[in-house]
């Protein structure tokens, strides 16, 4: 049976909260305001050489008031749930609106949404609290122990599991209450005695239950159980000459590169200058969309947070704008932006695609990404027919090192595994190899992308960005795709010294 | 209020032992873009933290517990969760009897806050800085903020701490309308009165004005000049990859050249540089607060313990290397708690701008960013330029550069460093949001590895 909404939470005076705060900004003259409460729950186990090294559960629950008034923004938050202090929470919002408001000097105003009441719970079939922490952590244990072969000097494995609850209410009506579920595990092995060499799981978190830990979406056992294989075939790698290769990049790895150079680069806050100081700015600006050459042909990207066990699918977002799926890049061309409600209207474009999110009740909703997915090719073009394409290049597995410039241009990449490429065939690991490209030279590099049989849905936990920070979890689609003539650094001489 | 909670909580635990931590959290901040406010708020947060133990001839087993904390029974049932965990909890890596019990003479006292009233005078500073670039042409973004944490820690061992953390920041960023020029300072503060807005404007206007002539200049080595700010950020880094656990099983930079030993010992670089956290250097609780153990940093175990000032490099040489307490007598090693600030010093008096005079060709940075592990093994870090590489000639700041891409080792660039200034107190950029307090001078390194161009600005 799908699992529903938690009890406990459903017990909480949420109408009475949210009627308190609101008809107490609406008295003091908001022209919007919204409530928030949630309870976000999260698990977190470490262990290293399956003894246990860390281990948290923390709860964090409250409310959070957000309010324009006079043109302005404000925002308060606390942890009392009462209809006294969620009213206090009101009038607090609204004073901050008016210390705001001398330097508001364009007034806020929002995008129109339908109003929308229900219910909304991610696809899960056990809720992996309800296992006792000692099963979970037996289940680590015994994910380390099949890891744990000769040539293997350490294993660490992690379980990071989080419940998010939350009540959205607003002047216009709208009242939703959500239930989103997720779990990361992983491995990792490390060899220590002829240098120091890892190699982890590429397992991606998941929008699941308890059942993705045992198995269910992505084999684990089989993956833990190659890692002293794939760590033993790196130790003995040669070191990759630096040059321009043709890369095969498997979703594995690919979906980072999206997530840091397409999703984050076509949020339309960064791109007006909003993350400016902060997570900084896009190269790809309001005034060419619908012009900008992103990639090549094959590439299509859309933003969707509606797919299932995707980290960032909801029913509706945190400013009440109903789930939706729509196009971002098409057929290599920048078409679109994620919106919230005020940079919708502020842009003209009707209305919001529904990207606000809060990390909790105490932080205010900024603009975060959906699922950003690369659409694989409609043919069943294998990982296989992909390298048989190249002549000289790499095949690459697996995220492990990450980053990318404030505008999203200059990045470099590494990989769990890269494996040598020789006349359309795959040979051995290589090592100390980091891809680093500009981003329209490399999606513009992209000359095919696989089949629907080679997509995965990866993605990240904890997506960082604003002030102050916010966490968010995404998913990432991608399929395998090949990549022709990139700049390959070797990660030795990067670090020689001259 | 919080103390009979707390007493309340340690009486109703079923376990061995029991620690409580109780944090009393206020908060204010201001956002600011495109010359206006874009976000502010206050928030107010109250959490616990229980650590239930149960022990197995001797062996701690614990159940870690964290939730709000809006009454007694809020509390109470943390306190009934913790011990539940723990009573399945397998062996902790990490355990240790619990510190000898201290109490502070202002345990009973109550919280601390702040408000966005802290604010006051610093947003009548900025809306004129606002005003002023609006007038000008020119765009200024950043943020303001400011915590005050109260802190409760009691042990069923008989500790009872208070602590009192306020910490505050603010980012000032200013651009030419093309947002090519682009110019960025950051102070850290305990308290935001010391904050001065017209002070900040100036400064960040002073080097925006640097800006107006730009040089493009392709990848390659470069005698560079970094700033405090970005020394801050590499030193926090290598400070986080510094467990003594994790050196001696072969997983750091700071590995030794035999298996189970460290550096310790070696001198990492030519320069006296010294660099020691805790609280006598700068704002931090005298005593160990952890909330969920750190892997061969924190634990739990050693909360209430005593967080002494310890240097980790001294002279140039390794001199220790964080454990905790149950690490440290695995190894035979001392117990070194890493209090969240950061000190680099060599006892120069020579200042960033003769730093700059006495350069006959190189860069400034302004500060680095997106920093992250390329090799665990060497600390090798790929990052970007940010806000600001200028170009000295013949001693003077002749325009703005392009950004770049790096890849260094902060331990390396110690070895390197051939000039090092005066020490102040900065602000990092890239883990700002983790890390308020450091005070850093600026190195000259005559090599710096500039990997790519940046097209961003």
């Amino acid at each position: 049976m799908p699992a529903g909404l938690d009890a406990r939470f459903i017990a909480l005076p949420l109408d009475a909260l949210a009627d308190a705060a609101l008809s107490r900004a609406r008295a003091l003259g908001a022209t919007h305001a919204d409530v928030r409460v949630e309870r976000v729950r999260t698990a977190a186990h470490r262990l290293r050489d399956e003894a246990l090294e860390s281990s948290t559960d923390v709860t964090d629950l409250g409310i959070g008031v957000r309010v324009v008034h006079d043109g302005a923004w404000g925002f308060a938050a606390g942890i009392t749930l009462t209809s006294d202090a969620a009213a206090a929470l009101a009038d607090q919002a609204v004073a901050a609106a008016r210390i705001s408001r001398p330097l508001t000097s364009v007034p806020v105003e929002l995008a129109p949404e339908p109003v929308h009441v229900g219910e909304w719970v991610s696809t899960f079939q056990m809720d992996p609290f309800d296992i006792e922490a000692a099963e979970r952590i037996a289940r680590l244990v015994e994910l380390s122990r099949l890891a744990s072969r000769p040539g293997v000097d350490h294993v660490t494995a992690r379980l990071d599991m989080v419940d998010e609850h939350k009540l959205y209410a607003d002047l216009s009506g709208t009242r939703t209450v959500q239930r989103r579920v997720r779990v990361l595990p992983q491995v990792e092995v490390m060899a220590t005695r002829d240098g120091y060499h890892s190699m982890r799981t590429t397992n991606p978190p998941a929008g699941r239950g308890w059942e993705y830990v045992l198995g269910d979406g992505w084999d684990l056992d089989a993956e833990v159980a190659q890692l002293p294989d794939w760590l033993a075939e790196q130790r003995a790698a040669p070191s990759v000459r630096p040059g321009r290769y043709d890369l095969v990049v498997e979703p594995t790895n690919l979906w980072l590169t999206i997530h840091e150079s397409v999703a984050h680069a076509t949020e339309l806050d960064r791109a007006l200058g909003y993350e400016a100081a902060y997570a900084g700015t896009s190269f790809a600006r309001p005034d060419t969309l619908g012009s900008l050459q992103y990639g090549s042909q094959v590439m299509t990207v859309t933003g969707d947070r509606v797919v299932e066990n995707g980290l960032a699918s909801c029913g509706w977002d945190d400013e009440g704008v109903e789930a939706q799926t729509f196009d971002i890049i098409r057929d290599g061309t920048h078409v679109g932006y994620q919106l919230n409600r005020q940079m919708a209207y502020e842009q003209g474009r009707g209305r919001s695609n529904g990207c606000a999110f809060a990390d909790s009740s105490g932080h205010i909703p900024l603009q975060r990404m959906p699922n950003v997915s690369l659409r694989p090719a409609s043919a069943d073009v294998t990982v296989d027919d992909l390298v048989g394409r190249v002549e000289h290049g790499l095949y690459v597995v697996g995220d492990k090192s990450w980053s990318i410039d404030m505008q999203r241009y200059n990045f470099q990449f590494t990989a769990q595994r890269f494996y040598a490429i020789e006349n359309g065939r795959i040979a051995g690991q290589v090592a100390d190899v980091a891809y680093q490209a500009t981003t329209t030279d490399f999606w513009r590099s992209m000359e095919a992308v696989g089949g629907p049989g080679t997509y995965r849905l990866m993605g990240a936990l904890d997506c960082g960005k604003g002030q102050p920070g916010q966490s968010a979890p995404v998913s990432h689609g991608a399929p395998a795709a090949l990549f022709r003539s990139v700049n390959v650094l070797n990660t030795e001489d990067e670090g020689a010294h001259a | 209020m919080i103390g009979d909670w707390i007493e309340a909580g340690l009486a109703a635990a079923t376990s061995d032992e029991c620690v409580v931590i109780v944090r009393d959290s206020t908060e204010a901040n201001l956002r600011w873009a495109i010359n206006m406010l874009t976000t502010n708020g206050q928030m107010h947060h109250r959490s616990a933290t229980v650590v239930a133990i149960r022990r197995v001839d001797g062996i701690g087993h614990a159940g870690v517990v964290s939730g709000p904390v809006a009454s007694e029974d809020d509390l109470l049932a943390l306190v009934g969760q913790a011990c539940t965990a723990c009573a399945s909890a397998p062996a902790s890596d990490d355990s240790a009897p619990l510190p000898e019990p201290v109490v502070d003479a202002d345990y009973a006292e109550g919280p601390v806050a702040t408000s966005i009233d802290v604010f006051a005078s610093f947003a009548e500073g900025l809306g004129r800085a606002l005003d002023t670039s609006r007038r000008a042409g020119t765009e200024m973004f950043g943020y303001a903020e400011h915590h005050s944490s109260t802190v409760w820690l009691a042990t069923s061992t008989g500790a009872r701490r208070r602590a009192v953390e306020r910490s505050g920041k603010v980012e000032l960023n200013a651009k030419h309308a093309d947002r090519i020029g682009s110019a960025w300072v950051g102070r850290s503060t305990a308290e935001f009165t010391d904050v001065d807005a017209d002070e900040l404007a100036a400064e960040v206007t002073r080097r925006l004005a640097w800006c107006e002539h730009r040089v493009e200049l392709p990848a390659g080595r470069y005698e560079t000049i970094l700033p405090p700010s970005a020394v801050a950020d590499l030193m926090i880094l290598t400070y986080w990859s510094a467990s003594g656990r994790d050196a001696e099983q072969g997983r750091t930079v700071f590995a030794g050249a035999e298996p189970g030993t460290t550096r310790v010992g070696e001198t990492l670089s030519e320069l006296a540089l010294t660099l020691s956290s805790g609280p006598g250097v700068l704002p931090a609780p005298p005593f160990a607060i952890v909330e969920g153990s750190v892997p061969g940093l924190a634990s739990v175990y050693d909360n209430g313990a005593p967080a002494e000032t310890v240097s980790w490099l001294r002279d140039g040489t390794l001199a220790a290397l964080p454990y905790t307490r149950a690490g440290a007598a695995a190894s035979g090693r001392s117990y070194a708690f890493p209090s969240e600030n950061l000190v680099l010093d060599a006892g120069s008096s020579v200042s960033l701008d003769e730093m700059v005079r006495s350069t006959k060709r190189g860069l400034l940075l302004t500060c680095l960013w997106y920093i992250r592990e390329v090799d665990i093994s060497s600390l090798l870090v790929t990052g970007l330029t940010r806000d600001g590489v200028y170009l000295i000639e013949n001693g003077e700041i002749v325009g703005m550069v392009n950004n770049f891409r790096f890849n260094e080792s902060p331990v390396d660039l110690l070895r390197r460093a051939v000039e090092v200034s005066a020490t102040e107190s900065t602000l990092c950029r890239e883990w700002n949001d983790w890390f308020t307090f450091t005070s850093m001078p600026a190195l000259r390194i005559p090599d710096f590895n500039m990997s790519t161009v940046s097209k961003a600005y």
